[in-house]
């Protein structure tokens, strides 16, 4: 069983919702980033979402914007990220981690060599932003070859018609975009979060995670609520920006109390599938 | 290389380029049904938007069929834009180089000074049938806001234009122009503060108000449908100086040239000469400080394929996939991809791209006042800096079609600038 079935199997027996926090690798440098990343599981991280930086994010807001320019500033790149899972694995070998980023950057490393890398170092998972259904098959075959899920992105645009194209060759988890928007920017709306959650599991099995809009204890536990996992980005590397020029210590102990409370929070409500 | 290139001088008349045999018979069919232009194109967008352009490709699809669509289109390029613009025989520049003849497609004498409303119209009138009533685009030059700002005053909808801040500054008279024309100018601080990142923002625009809002692309890229429907908006150009050229020269040009930056005035020029194996086609990109410095926005020549606004094409980048500035004079030109047409057209070997630097760029500026009276803007300048290498190496009974792309008024302060001369 891969780690993301197995964690969210555990879960579903503890009757409770996944807490994914996200950041982007090497934000706001190498060490710092890592700092944080290997104290994310013991804050409450069930999964994490690691950030490939990438020059133009297009589906981002701005403090997912700005946590990748702090990233490449500071020396971020294919190989520094991978390098952050290989030495996470070595003293964790249990919770998942999931990368997330653009194509580009996929492309350049080469689909086949990244996969084969990527799962070398411990990876989980892939989200890839700007590469829908139509378009993943160059990364979908090598990845899958490797046993790294492919997590596919469901949206408040995605009508009864196009979810199964969603969810065919959709694996790990499914990634429910909570707002029509960039990360981090708008709120989203609980009922209609439920209903298209639901929607989805009449078409699927795999386990929905929910993310994009959500900033704060109470939406995570709200979303918890409805979801079997709730993903929060902006909110985190919102908190390394405001703190750019404390000491590292400082930036990492802000990152984990914030997680520390998302994590409570979420953990605290009980899900509709248990 | 311009230096090294022969092919037109060695080729006897009428022997045709060489094109890949294993290509269609036409080379106008493109994209496939997927939007693929061999390797290139695609449609590598966010899911949220996914939705919205096969909206888009099927509205298009059934307008492209709609003759109410297409007279309307006519009459208002007819009356509303001036068309068919003129195609210009410039005697003294022919003379001055000594070689092939020079025609000018003359698209700077279009309403709002540049081939850019040709697709502003389309695509509004498609925005109207798709009952859309908000107006997005992003601008470099600020000659595709302008004349978005201009058809969405027009059609009497509401218009939001992203442009870099570092274009604002060198392009103020267009900014204020997109302002009097009741558009909201947003300034776009992030990454390089150039076009890229306009078309970032404006994509993200977008993907938060999909309901209502119909993000007009200037550019031949974009995702598919965009790099068809810009293409085919813009064929007009080609089109026209296709039909003049036989009525004034009863035979083809020798040799079709036009600027690259996105590519839509030039794939808009070149696309009904493709399937004319007689017909040579070179693009030209803008060199900076010149191809093998860090500065320039030569893509096709010095690019990479690559993922990035929702298409895959040439691209500058590093060798982690990360975007890298673009550089030009010209702030059209200032654009590290380019149509995925282009990158396709490169790779058969049916358009040859070359690049003209700030410099030569400037040169055929003051050349093209000083000789014809006519003020070019400077995207196009850098394909006439190229007929200034070609023409004279050609013979005088050659012809050269140049794509007159806009005018330069807008540029008169960077001239100046450049110049070291204060207005």
């Amino acid at each position: 069983m891969s780690r993301l079935a197995a964690r969210f199997s555990a879960l579903k027996k503890e009757g409770r919702a996944a807490f994914v926090p996200f950041i982007s690798a090497g934000d706001p440098d190498p060490e710092t980033s890592f700092a944080i990343l290997e104290k994310l599981p013991g804050a409450g991280a069930d999964i994490i979402e690691l950030g490939m930086p990438f020059s133009d994010p297009m589906a981002d807001g701005p403090a997912v914007q700005a946590s990748s320019m702090r990233a490449l500033e500071a020396g971020a790149n294919m190989n520094r990220t991978l390098d952050m899972v290989r030495k996470f694995r070595k003293a964790d070998t249990k919770t998942p981690i999931v990368l997330m980023g653009y194509f580009n950057p996929i492309h350049a490393y080469g689909t086949a060599r990244f996969s084969r890398d990527a799962a070398q170092a411990g990876a989980d998972g892939l989200i890839v932003v700007d590469l829908p259904p139509e378009e993943d098959e160059v990364l979908r075959t090598p990845a899958a070859a490797q046993g790294l899920d492919i997590i596919r992105l469901a949206t408040p645009t995605s009508n009864d018609a196009r979810l199964p194209t969603i969810l065919s060759g959709a694996s790990g988890f499914l990634y429910y975009v909570s707002i029509a928007g960039v990360t981090g920017t708008k709120n989203f709306d609980r009922g209609d979060v439920a209903a298209s959650v639901a929607r989805i599991r009449k078409q699927s099995d795999l386990p929905v995670a929910v993310g994009f809009g959500v900033k704060t204890p109470e939406q995570a536990r709200e979303i918890a609520g409805i979801a079997d996992g709730v993903v929060v980005g902006s909110a985190i590397v919102n908190l390394i920006g405001t703190n750019i020029g404390a000491p590292r210590e400082k930036i990492v102990s802000a990152v984990l109390e914030l997680c520390r409370a998302l994590a409570e929070s979420a953990h605290a409500a009980r899900t509709e599938t248990v | 290389m311009p230096g090294a290139y022969r092919g037109i001088y060695r080729r006897d008349k009428g022997k045709g380029a060489r094109v890949n045999s294993a290509l269609p018979n036409s080379l106008r069919t493109g994209p496939d049904l997927s939007g693929h232009f061999g390797a290139y194109g695609g449609r590598f967008v966010a899911e949220t938007l996914v939705p919205l352009v096969l909206d888009l490709e099927a509205a298009y699809e059934a307008a492209k069929k709609d003759a109410s669509f297409q007279a309307e289109l006519g009459g208002l390029l007819k009356h509303y834009v001036g068309r068919e613009s003129p195609l210009y025989f410039a005697e003294r520049l022919t003379q001055h180089f000594g070689g092939a003849k020079i025609y000018l497609k003359r698209e700077d004498l279009n309403h709002t000074g540049a081939h850019k409303i040709n697709n502003c119209l389309g695509q509004i009138l498609l925005a109207r049938r798709m009952g859309k009533t908000r107006i997005i685009a992003e601008t470099g030059a600020g000659q595709h806001g302008v004349a978005t700002a201009t058809v969405a005053a027009r059609f009497g909808l509401p218009c939001t234009v992203y442009m870099g801040e570092v274009d604002i500054e060198r392009q103020k008279p267009n900014v204020f122009r997109m302002k009097l024309l009741g558009a909201e100018v947003r300034s776009v601080t992030s990454g390089s503060r150039t076009l890229k990142d306009a078309m970032n923002d404006a994509l993200r625009d977008w993907v938060a108000n999909v309901h209502d809002t119909f993000y007009i692309i200037g550019s031949a890229a974009g995702p598919h449908p965009y790099p068809a429907m810009v293409r085919d908006f813009q064929t007009v150009i080609g089109s026209e100086t296709r039909a003049q050229m036989m009525a004034m020269e009863q035979r083809l040009p020798d040799l079709v040239v036009a600027c690259v930056g996105g590519g839509s005035n030039a794939i808009g020029m070149f696309h009904p000469f493709v399937d004319d194996t007689d017909v040579e086609i070179h693009g030209v990109e803008a060199a900076g400080d010149g191809v093998d410095t860090p500065r320039h926005a030569a893509t096709l020549s010095k690019g990479t394929p690559g993922v990035l606004h929702g298409a895959r094409s040439y691209l500058l980048q590093d060798g982690d996939g990360q975007i890298v500035e673009a550089h030009s004079i010209s702030a059209g030109l200032d654009y590290p991809g380019v149509g995925p047409e282009h990158s396709w057209l490169k790779e058969i070997g049916r358009v040859k791209y070359f690049s003209a630097t700030d410099k030569e760029a400037l040169d055929a500026f003051m050349l093209l006042s000083k000789l014809e009276g006519i003020i070019p803007a400077l995207e196009t300048a850098h394909a006439l800096a190229h007929v200034a290498r070609m023409a004279p190496r050609m013979r005088k009974d050659q012809i050269i079609a140049v794509c007159l792309s806009g005018r330069g008024d807008k540029d008169v302060f960077s001239v100046a600038n450049a110049l070291g001369e204060k207005l």
